[in-house]
């Protein structure tokens, strides 16, 4: 039971600034997944909340506690790094114990949780093992054990399944997931991956240089992202974006070519004329039959056949590039898609902000 | 490629590969012909060694150079380990092997437990004036003992340490290369180690115990072996601190042995201390080869 708060957390190294005030409210039992291109800071946050990095500005909060001065082990936190960190000379026995024994838990108790999170992963025959003889999905599954024998407050996960192959990356994710509902405790966890964000998160935080950029929900960071970064970030293949501006008392987008992009959603906060940004995602857009009014034809230029459905690579006669995903197959030298009029994103060409109605 | 099934090309024993195999096989035959032509001279000494151990005083002492073994190892050997050799009988063996064996020890132990201390406070600590530290032990480096001898003799003989065995090894412990070759270790260990044992609530005592020490074995073993041998060879500090008889260690006492001018030596009796005088390193290296040969040329993990 422990809910986590993030106060206007900064830091810097060395006058780089890498997070810039991060504030955060994780509910007790919710897995909120921290996700962004490689650098923007989502270790450094999450080493803050461990302990292991002091925050130059900013308040840590655990359980309406501060805990900004203490130490990591008085945290009431667990963490499964990226490459396990599993000591080698110590079985697998050893290396969940070992946090259990320096916290001086009695033999017997130290032997129940350790038997009983082995039991929880299924690995119980692997017990009196050394790490290196183990695969990397059954290293994957000690240093979960050796994060939940503690039964912390707080899990906290920095890209633990980086390391693992693809199919065993799926299963493993399936198999947090499912533990972090049957134990209910709060969690945090790091990752660059949209997938795994959009599949293990109760709440995403989508980081962007330091900063973050949206946090909600998965599905509604997918339907209504907040700005041009989140929109081209979460979504595969990326969202296609298209110069345009606001035009017939912002309630049409006018692309280059003139055309005349109406929003049936209501007309856009913004001065006549203004420079916006259209967001499609390439499965939005529609095939147009023929040369119809409003079709932009597009050259392909690579065709990535994906099985039930395609993926097309294309530019516009302006030179854009834009991606169309089509369901079955497709084959051809132009593509003509027409915008929809329903799942447009309009941003502020400038602050690439998004723009409701 | 048409998707059908290639006919397997035949195999043929062509030129090339014969002509190759008459090479490795030429090439293995001379490598091993200088590795006997190496170990013949590096062993012919001690064999003389050997042999000279086992005949009678006459023998080597006419000038004659034997080269197969005598019927006087039995004597010359209880000679050696009860009574010592030379003319003036000097301390026996047993005494000076398990004297040169304390000293070889505590120089070791000393050794390595002064320089992995001091390369975990270097590696794993952040403190003022700590690359100070660093490059003041580096810089000691370039002192070899000699250059530093008498001061250290003023010193050990002030403080009224003469003749004894603090004064003997203490002021041979402090090792530089120890220490650098701990800190080299210590940076491969990986931060992660530190973090999870950090989040395990290890304070730095019970890391260094729990985790660094055990991943230095193979390092502290082959470490041992190197520096026992550094402390079994020591000549010139002991010859220098000890005056005792009864201290006296068997490199130093095989060299006073040996007498100078046209003295008679004991040439049987000195030949069967030079062997005993080997075989306690011999003895070190053969039991600690496996973890010795493992901490020179892999690092665990
Ligand atoms: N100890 C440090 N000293 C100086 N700069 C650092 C330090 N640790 C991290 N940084 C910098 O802070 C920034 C954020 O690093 P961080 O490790 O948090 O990124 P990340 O989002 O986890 O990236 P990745 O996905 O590649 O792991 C980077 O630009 C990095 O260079
Ligand atoms: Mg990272």
């Amino acid at each position: 039971m422990a809910t986590l708060s993030l106060h206007g957390v900064r830091k810097s190294f060395n006058n780089t600034a890498v997070l810039h005030g991060i504030d955060l409210e994780v509910a007790d039992g919710e897995l909120v997944v921290i996700v962004g291109a490689s650098g923007c800071g989502k270790s450094t946050l999450l080493r803050i909340v461990a302990g292991l990095e002091t925050p130059s500005d900013g308040q840590v909060v655990i359980n309406g506690r501060d805990v900004t001065g203490l130490e990591p082990a008085d945290r009431d936190i667990a963490m499964v790094f990226q490459n396990y960190a599993l000591y080698p000379h110590m079985s697998v026995f050893g290396n969940m114990a070992y946090g259990l024994k320096i916290r001086g838990l009695p033999r017997a108790e130290i032997d129940r949780r350790v038997r009983d999170a082995a039991g929880i992963l299924g690995i119980e025959p692997l017990l009196d093992r050394k790490p290196k003889q183990l695969s990397g999905g059954q290293r994957q599954r000690v240093a979960m054990g050796r994060a939940i024998v503690r039964e912390p407050a707080l899990f906290l996960f920095d890209e633990p399944l980086s390391n693992l192959d693809a199919k065993l990356r799926v299963q493993m994710r399936a198999e947090i997931r499912r533990l972090q509902r049957r134990l209910g405790v709060t969690s945090l966890f790091v990752t660059h991956d949209q997938v795994e964000a959009m599949t293990l998160g109760d709440r995403l935080v989508v980081m962007n240089a330091g900063r973050p950029a949206q946090v909600a929900p998965p599905m509604e960071i997918f339907a209504r992202p907040a700005d041009t970064y989140v929109a081209g970030f979460i979504g595969s293949p990326s969202m296609n974006f298209i110069p345009a501006a606001l035009d017939q008392g912002n309630a049409s987008a006018r692309l280059a070519d003139g055309t005349l992009v109406p929003f049936p959603e209501g007309h856009r906060p913004g001065s006549a004329g203004q420079p916006i940004t259209l967001g499609v995602r390439p499965e939005h857009l529609l095939p147009g039959e023929g040369e119809g009014e409003g079709a932009i034809p597009l050259a392909v230029e690579l065709i990535e056949p994906l099985g039930s459905e395609t993926v097309v690579h294309g530019r516009a006669p302006g030179g854009l590039a834009i991606t169309a995903r089509l369901p079955g197959t497709f084959s051809g030298s132009v593509l003509p898609v027409r915008l929809p009029g329903a799942h447009l994103h309009v941003f502020d060409a400038e602050t690439g902000r998004r723009l409701d109605p | 490629m048409d998707g059908s099934l290639a006919t397997p090309a035949p195999v043929r024993d062509d030129a090339l590969l014969r002509a190759t195999r008459r090479r490795r096989l030429a090439s293995r035959l001379l490598a091993h012909a200088a590795l006997l032509l190496g170990v013949a001279i590096v062993a012919f000494p001690i064999w003389m060694t050997l042999v000279g151990s086992t005949h009678d005083a006459g023998t080597i002492g006419r000038g004659d150079v034997p080269l197969l073994p005598g019927s006087h190892a039995a004597e010359n050997y209880a000679t050696a380990w009860n009574e010592g050799g030379g003319r003036t009988r000097t301390t026996p063996a047993s005494v000076m092997l398990w004297n040169s064996l304390l000293m070889a020890v505590l120089i070791a132990v000393g050794k390595i437990t002064i320089s992995i201390l001091s390369a975990y406070a270097v590696v794993f600590f952040r403190f003022p004036g700590r690359m100070i530290a660093f490059w003041a032990i580096f810089i000691t480096l370039m002192l070899p003992v000699e250059v530093r001898i008498i001061p250290t003799f003023q010193v050990i003989v002030d403080l009224n340490l003469g003749n004894s065995w603090t004064g003997l090894v203490v002021p041979l412990i402090a090792s530089a290369t120890a220490t650098l070759l701990f800190r080299q270790f210590f940076l491969t260990i990986p931060d992660e180690f530190v973090e999870a044992a950090k989040m395990d609530g290890a304070g730095p005592l019970r890391f260094l115990r729990d985790v660094v020490l055990p991943l230095s074995l193979t390092n502290i073993a082959a470490l041992f072996v190197i520096l026992f041998i550094y402390g079994w060879n020591q000549y010139l500090w002991p010859l220098l601190i000890i005056n005792d008889r009864s201290m006296e260690t068997i490199v130093v006492g095989l060299s006073k042995m040996i007498g100078r001018g046209d003295s008679q030596n004991d040439w049987n009796t000195i030949m069967a201390t030079a062997v005993l005088a080997l075989l306690p390193p011999v003895l070190v290296v053969a039991l600690m080869q496996r973890w010795f040969v493992r901490g020179l040329t892999e690092t665990e993990k």
